[in-house]
């Protein structure tokens, strides 16, 4: 029985054919005011949008957002971009989220996957996992792990995403 | 077998499509992980070949694979741990789906059948979630239904048994799951408060547990209820959280058999705007243990989620001694300020300095007698009473650390971490009669930028303290290449062991490979007995010495 779920699972699979792109499912995660958000209203009027996945004890993660932050300014007047950044912290530091990253200064939109919901839905395994999205909310790439410089790679690919290079 | 028929219609119903809407209108992604450890004997750390008894290699594999089409979603989770990696509960060995669903969602309405994760509040009284590559996952499998009859409101419905290792539920082998909750943004509800500066949301649930009493001494409650409210008050930079969580009595074996009743409360204060954060949070937890099997007392079929609130450290060091809250009771604080200095000014420099404050403590509960003939925690009795307000002086964990975040100049930027750490090694990891810990911890974590892809990055770490396994130092060199590759050599020393035979290093040589969301990564070297935790579980590590791979892709 279970051989032949698995094989009618499999074969609707293959029949569909793996596309590289998928719109942002739609969960109820929360905002830092403890409001109910659907991630399927995601959006930046069809600009791209990085959609970034990180926690308070993700050393990396907050690498990564503090070199966005830094550029963040200069990336927005150039090409529209709107970066979400996505905590998965669980209740144990959901409380801490918002004075940790108004502290640094992020000026992102933050959103609570407290149970890691969105988290399955999207697929990430590990963090930091950055996600570019197009203005449809379509991945364009998506990349996991982050290093020093890895913004300008990135960036060159939002540009590229604007319509600017 | 029911689920699989579940499955079947949902999969046949697609008959009534045609090809071309399949193709139009689905979307599947996924992601694949493996991690391989390839063990050798090493004497030095007390790894022989019969403690590795033939199983030289330990590989964990996991598939996951969501499958959309408009409304209707289904999705599953493959798991082979044949042999599951060291520090896995052995009872992990197994392979199949334990992780496998079917959803429709509208606007109003969204079921799910088969296995799914859910929270209400805080976890308090219930909360399903997975960490699978840290071997955690108390998955329910049943049916949840979330209605939303308006906008603002929110109902959810559950019930089901959990996951329990590869063990299937059969009639009475453990408890039934079954709760509800309901959640309301008063802003969005109440007329005249849509435009109200302060926003509102409050919350109830009820969980209740059912297994059968077959005790042939005690006469056990076979359901168990238990029921939480929250409160979450918005008012511009400030935010107030509070949740109250009441179980009656569930004698288990967590505590003891006891028919005391339970109870949890979390609370949490902050102010944050751009530049400064500041929170506190308070917490009391009285007899609170909840799990689907009230005979087990592992890190198994917990039905509810009790937040440990101190800072989850990120470096080696100062994870090694982290904290695991004490269900059977504890009342603790956390302080944390969050503040950047500006850019400009004397002690914010050309860019700003990034300053961290946080201090935690949890002390045990005071518990007093019922009366004079019973002993506190005497197994079924009710056990012991406890004044909300009274803390004993019995401190379990005390953690105050500083950090500073520093750019110097374009290239250069580092992190200094200093910790005090008091830790009841005795009651969190169970070493019982060792005496309480007490050390102080420092770190330092310099990145230079060589080029614009091309940096290296140094940690130092040093762990001072005259008990346990003394002094340790810690050294870490990385080389990336950004986006895509790494290279990493480290060290760590327990240069102060009190035993001189055991004052051993602990080397790893590591590179990896990162393509988009692909990682490939080889570690080589020695991991030293410890406790890993990641986003809220810890788990213990056994010492262990040879070659790890992990293998991640996402699509």
């Amino acid at each position: 029985m279970k051989k032949i779920l698995i094989l009618a699972f499999v074969s609707m699979f293959i029949s569909v054919a793996f596309s590289q792109e998928s719109a942002i499912p739609k969960v109820i995660i929360k905002t830092l005011d403890g409001k109910n958000f659907n991630t399927s209203e995601i959006a930046n009027d069809g600009k791209p949008i990085i959609l970034s996945f990180w926690a308070i004890w993700c050393k990396p993660c907050q690498k990564e957002l503090d070199a966005f932050m830094e550029h963040y300014e200069e990336w927005q007047a150039e090409t529209g971009v709107k970066i979400y950044a996505v905590s998965i912290d669980d209740s144990r530091s959901t409380a801490r989220v918002a004075p940790l990253a108004k502290g640094k200064g992020w000026d992102f939109d933050i959103l609570l996957d407290a149970n890691g919901d969105f988290k399955r839905a999207m697929n990430v395994n590990m963090i930091p996992h950055t996600f570019l999205l197009d203005g449809k909310g379509n991945v364009v790439s998506q990349h996991t792990s982050y290093f020093e410089g890895a913004e300008f790679e990135l960036y060159e690919k939002v540009k590229k995403l604007a319509g600017k290079k | 077998m029911k689920k699989n028929l579940f499955f079947l219609i949902f999969i046949l119903s697609f008959g009534t499509l045609n090809a071309q809407d399949f193709i139009n209108n689905s979307t599947v992604n996924g992601s694949f992980q493996v991690d391989a450890q390839f063990y050798r004997p090493d004497a030095v750390i007390g790894i022989t070949d019969s403690s590795i008894a033939g199983r030289k290699l330990g590989i964990n594999g996991y598939g996951n694979i969501i499958y959309t089409l408009g409304n209707f979603k289904a999705g599953m989770r493959y798991e082979a741990m044949l042999t599951p990696i060291a520090g896995f509960d052995p009872r992990q060995e197994g392979n199949g789906f334990p992780y496998l669903w079917a959803s429709y969602s509208s606007d109003f309405v969204d079921v799910t059948v088969g296995n799914f994760y859910e929270q209400f509040g805080n976890g308090l009284i219930f909360r399903t979630y997975e960490e699978w590559t840290l071997g955690y996952d108390n998955s329910m499998n049943g049916m949840r239904v979330v209605l939303n009859p308006a906008k603002g409101i929110s109902l959810k419905g559950i019930y089901g048994s959990q996951r329990y290792y590869w063990q299937k539920f059969e009639r009475n082998n453990r408890g039934i799951v079954r709760g509800l909750d309901a959640e309301m943004n008063l802003n969005e509800v109440v007329k005249g408060m849509e435009s109200s500066p302060v926003l509102i949301t409050v919350g109830a649930s009820a969980v209740s547990k059912y297994q059968r009493d077959a005790d042939p001494v005690y006469n056990l409650p076979e359901n168990v209820g238990s029921f939480a409210g929250r409160l979450n008050i918005g008012a511009g930079n400030f935010n107030l959280m509070t949740e109250y969580a009441h179980k009656i009595n569930d004698p288990a074996a967590m505590n003891n058999f006891i028919y005391k009743e339970g109870h949890a409360m979390l609370s949490s204060l902050s102010y944050s705007r751009s530049g400064i954060g500041v929170v506190l949070q308070l917490k009391r937890v009285d007899n609170m243990g909840f799990k689907s099997d009230r005979s087990v007392s592992g890190n198994a079929l917990d039905i509810n989620f009790l937040p440990p609130i101190n800072r989850t450290h990120a470096y080696s060091l100062t994870g090694k001694y982290p904290y695991a809250t004490q269900p059977n009771g504890e009342m603790g604080l956390q302080f944390q300020l969050n503040y950047k200095i500006p850019k400009g000014t004397l002690l914010g420099g050309k860019y700003g300095t990034g300053i961290a404050v946080n201090f935690s403590q949890v002390n045990d509960i005071m518990r007093t007698a019922v009366n004079d003939t019973t002993k506190i925690g005497q197994e079924g009795t009710l056990g012991y009473t406890s004044d909300f307000f009274k803390v004993s002086d019995h401190i379990f964990f005390r953690d105050l650390n500083f950090e500073v975040d520093k750019r110097f100049s374009n290239k250069l930027k580092g992190t200094f971490q200093y910790m005090n750490l008091l830790y009841d090694i005795a009651t969190i990891e169970g070493h019982a009669g060792d005496p309480v810990v007490e050390a102080n911890l420092f770190v330092v974590d310099f990145t230079y930028r060589l080029t614009t892809r091309k940096a290296i990055r140094t940690e130092l770490q040093g762990l001072w303290t005259k008990q346990d396994e003394g002094d340790w130092a810690a050294v870490m060199v990385e080389y990336t290449i950004a986006p895509k590759w790494f290279f990493a050599l480290a060290d760590q020393y327990n240069y102060g062991n009190p035993d001189k035979d055991h004052r051993n290093h602990y080397y790893t040589v590591s590179a990896g490979f990162t393509r988009e969301a692909s990682r490939v990564a080889l570690t080589f070297g020695r991991q030293a007995e410890g406790v890993v935790c990641v986003g809220g579980v810890c788990r213990q590590v056994p010492a262990s010495s040879g070659l790890t791979l992990t293998l991640t892709t996402n699509f």
